[in-house]
């Protein structure tokens, strides 16, 4: 059979055609999924512990596997523990950890390591779990794959701590001989579903699968490339331009998350912030002889519109708070007295405290434009009850060197709740909390036995009946009190596209629910 | 010799002055209110009394002030800029990993801005009185009194969001895997538009200067020779009025080159570009005062250098002045 060039050619070019047509396919199924995520600010370090900043937790808890996951509902879900129970007494927990763990160096998992991150690591970097382990006698290893907890008191919050948000497991062998007292160096060593991979700072850090991970066909995502961008506008750009898909809760500007949400293909949730129950809320300093008045500190509370704060600052995504426990907090209730906006009533008040016109300092966090925009409406409120108010700027190292150090007369705050009142909630009002150097404590300086006697009892108490009848009995008092200026329940919304899916599967969110998500 | 002994008295010269600078920053950044621990502190979200102090155990800031200054100098003294507290990484390696990207965005805006500058100022010294000349007044004063941060958003709207001509963020496509030439090309794609956003004030400035001193030089009697003499005019500007010209322009020149480097901040910050200026800023707010301090020195070692290289520029643009 004769081929002459011209049919030859043209069998060439049919072929090739059908080569090239069949390249596309071959390539997009090796195409490995890739997740970009805009970050900010960079994390201080990567190591489990070290990392303590909220941006290092974010990445840190798809480094580090923990020994359990909370879902939604706050309720536990096994991850390097299968099984876990407590006695009837609640003074002894016991873990039974997942077998053929390995760390990313290849090393085994073993209950050795558990003993090590609780007995001594955490117990050094994590004031959570050093308060926890208070409680503690001891920690063993009974066998290479059991863990023991003896409490000498019962602690019903302890489960609580068992996730990402306070205790990712560590290697025993490659931090057991470090310095604590000096920075660690070493580079992140976990079970968790990534790798670190690389990390130019300033830049991005780049996490692969772990390709040994103990969950079989996941992570189903190849690469994670948290991308550092310092600017929230520019955040929203990025977003925009589709060079990042993820905004994390706290990334983006209200107005931004509105606009963004409104785009083809993006999807916008609240949830993964349940663990954390955020709450934002004026300190009133108790020091202060004003804010020593009841009246007064009612008139505060009376003076805020909440309702118009959610709705215009925080565009929907927040919920007025209705007293000092938020309602995603167990054993909140909402039977306590409340303090619907009424600026009439605020300007009686106000009077029947005596006020004279006082210049009240009011310091507001800087966050960015939606906490600036914040604290004007709040000074907006009170100056139309009547109060003097002053604005007084700084920042975040300022803002924070004087809520520790007590100056200020109002100031802004907001704080996790953590899942429980005893982990979360005391922390803000009990007496033993009042101390210099901490913006996390009771900063108000509010001292009131009877509400330190209520926390203690609550955080001893193993029957959830009268753990409930506690708290509310404290939430009351609180309340009645007008201790502080409670302002609303935040939900920061993560703004993410279509193509990602399952991307938030924990009640902490993005920060250990990478592994479980996947892209279409 | 003569080039050469300038060179190492003006060095000489130049580390007194760090190192004045050195003690007047250690001084400067620790009368800010909070400290490294603080800032860690509040973005952990739970801090206790023993977290604290820790920290400061940790950074040495439970020692008292003179000691720390002591342990400072001493550090300098063998070239050694410390340890970050928040990185926990040497100071001098956190600064040569980001020193190249800010040189190449500001040595590019700067060759940029200085081109187009003095090229515009030249052009409108011919133009006097025509609207030409009023165009570059206008663009000038614009770009001028145009806040960068604005302009750099807007730029990252137009070219990257409405017309996804160019990289929103960034230094390079990560994840891109683009290696040699490639690499590069991508670099430069990131590049463009920091760069022309941040030569704009500049350019503005030059514009301006170089018409102004074009102008007066022009009106000076040798000039009103070489035109009598016959000269072509594009002669007469090159050699004669441009040469005369430039020196104000070179002064300022120095003198931005090195502020450049530490002002790119705003620029870095919009296009998230990983160099100096971010990580200067990102020290003050964390507080992480060996960064800073670092940072400052190498930013003023930066500047005394620039300094001594426009002193060696007069030369070549005015063989007249001698360096003494």
């Amino acid at each position: 059979m004769h081929i002459n060039r011209r049919t030859a050619i043209a069998h060439s070019a049919a072929i090739m055609g059908w080569l090239a047509a069949g390249i596309p396919i071959t390539a997009a199924a090796q195409q490995k999924k890739v997740l970009n995520i805009a970050l900010f600010p960079e994390p201080n370090s990567l190591v489990a512990g070290a990392g303590s900043t909220g941006p290092a937790q974010t990445v840190v808890g798809n480094l580090y596997d923990c020994l359990l996951r909370f879902d939604e509902n706050l309720k536990a879900q096994p991850q390097l523990a299968t099984e876990w129970s407590t006695s009837a007494d609640q003074l002894t927990y016991t873990f039974q950890l997942k077998k053929g763990v390995k760390w990313h160096d290849g090393k085994p998992f073993t209950a050795d390591d558990v003993v090590f991150t609780f007995d001594k690591f955490l117990r050094h970097y994590q004031p959570r779990v050093r308060i926890a382990m208070g409680s503690v006698e001891s920690v063993k290893a009974v066998d290479p794959h059991t863990v023991v907890f003896k409490l000498h008191t019962p602690f019903p919050a302890f489960l609580t701590l068992m996730d990402a948000s306070s205790s990712p497991i560590v290697p025993r062998h490659q931090l057991a001989d470090a310095d604590l007292t000096k920075p660690l160096t070493v580079p992140p060593v976990g079970t968790g579903p990534f790798k670190l991979k690389e990390w130019q700072r300033g830049a991005f850090i780049h996490l692969e699968k772990n390709t040994d991970y103990h969950m079989a066909g996941l992570p189903a995502i190849d690469n994670v490339y948290w991308h550092i961008i310092p600017d929230a506008a520019s955040r929203a750009a990025a977003f925009e331009s589709g060079k990042v898909d993820v905004l994390p809760g706290g990334t983006a500007e209200y107005f931004d998350v509105a606009r963004l949400a409104k785009l083809p293909g993006v999807e916008v949730t609240t949830k993964g912030w349940e663990k954390f129950s955020p709450f934002a809320w004026l300190w009133m300093n108790h020091r202060n002889p004003l804010f020593q008045n009841l009246k007064l500190r009612q008139a505060v509370l009376h003076a805020i519109d909440r309702p118009a704060m959610a709705k215009v600052i925080w565009h929907g995504y927040a919920t007025p708070a209705t007293g000092p426990f938020n309602q995603r907090t167990p054993f909140y209730t909402s039977k306590t007295t409340q303090y619907p906006r009424d600026t009439a009533k605020a300007r009686k008040l106000l009077e029947e405290a005596g006020y004279k016109g006082e210049t009240i300092r009011l310091l507001p966090l800087p966050f960015g434009e939606t906490w600036t925009r914040m604290a004007e409406m709040v000074r907006l409120n009170l100056t139309q009850a009547g109060f003097k108010v002053e604005t007084v700027s700084a920042d975040l190292p300022g803002t924070i060197s004087r809520q520790s150090n007590w100056d200020f007369d109002l100031t802004f705050t907001f704080v996790y709740q953590s899942g429980d009142p005893a982990v979360g909630v005391a922390r803000s009002y009990v007496s033993s909390e009042i101390n210099k150097g901490s913006p996390f404590n009771n900063v108000g300086g509010y001292s009131n036995p009877k509400v330190d006697e209520l926390f203690a009892q609550g955080a001893r108490e193993p029957n959830p009946t009268r753990r409930a009848a506690l708290y509310a009995e404290v939430q009351a008092i609180l309340a009645d009190d007008a201790v502080a200026g409670w302002l609303l329940e935040l939900n920061f919304p993560t703004v993410y596209r279509t193509k990602v899916t399952n991307l938030v599967s924990s009640a902490v969110g993005i920060n250990d629910s990478l592994g479980r998500a996947s892209i279409n | 010799m003569d080039k050469l002994a300038f060179i190492a008295r003006r060095l000489l010269q130049g580390l007194a002055a760090l190192l004045l600078i050195a003690v007047m920053n250690f001084m400067l950044v620790r009368a800010a209110p909070g400290d490294p621990a603080t800032v860690m502190a509040g973005e952990s979200g739970a801090a206790d009394e023993v977290f604290l102090q820790q920290l400061r155990e940790r950074f040495d800031l439970d020692k008292p002030l003179p000691a720390q200054l002591a342990t400072y100098l001493g550090q300098l003294a063998r070239l050694d800029l410390g340890t970050s507290y928040r990185q926990q990484a040497p100071v001098l390696d956190l600064i040569l990993e980001r020193l190249p990207a800010t040189l190449l965005l500001t040595g590019s805006a700067f060759l940029l801005s200085l081109a187009m500058g003095v090229a515009l100022g030249v052009w409108a010294s011919t133009q006097v009185g025509t609207w030409k000349d009023s165009a570059i007044s206008v663009l000038a004063t614009l770009f001028y009194a145009t806040p960068l941060y604005w302009l750099a958003l807007l730029a990252v709207l137009v070219f990257a969001v409405w017309l996804p001509w160019l990289p929103a963020f960034g230094y390079q496509t990560v994840g891109g895997g683009h290696e040699g030439v490639a690499r590069w090309l991508d670099i430069g794609h990131h590049l463009i538009l920091p760069t022309l956003v941040l030569s704009m004030f500049y350019m503005a400035i030059y514009a301006r200067m170089t018409r102004a001193s074009m102008l007066e030089v022009a009106s000076q009697d040798f000039v009103k020779t070489a035109r009598a003499k016959g000269l072509p005019p594009g002669r007469v500007l090159r050699a004669h009025v441009l040469r005369n010209a430039l020196l104000p322009v070179v002064t300022l020149a120095g003198l931005q080159a090195g502020a450049m480097v530490g002002g790119a901040v705003l620029i870095e910050t919009v296009f998230a570009w990983p160099g100096i200026g971010r990580l200067l800023f990102d020290a003050l707010t964390q507080r992480d005062y060996s960064l800073l301090l670092g940072t400052f020195l190498v930013t003023a070692a930066l500047a005394v250098a620039f300094n001594v290289i426009t002193d060696l520029v007069y030369t070549l643009v005015d063989p007249r002045i001698e360096l003494s």
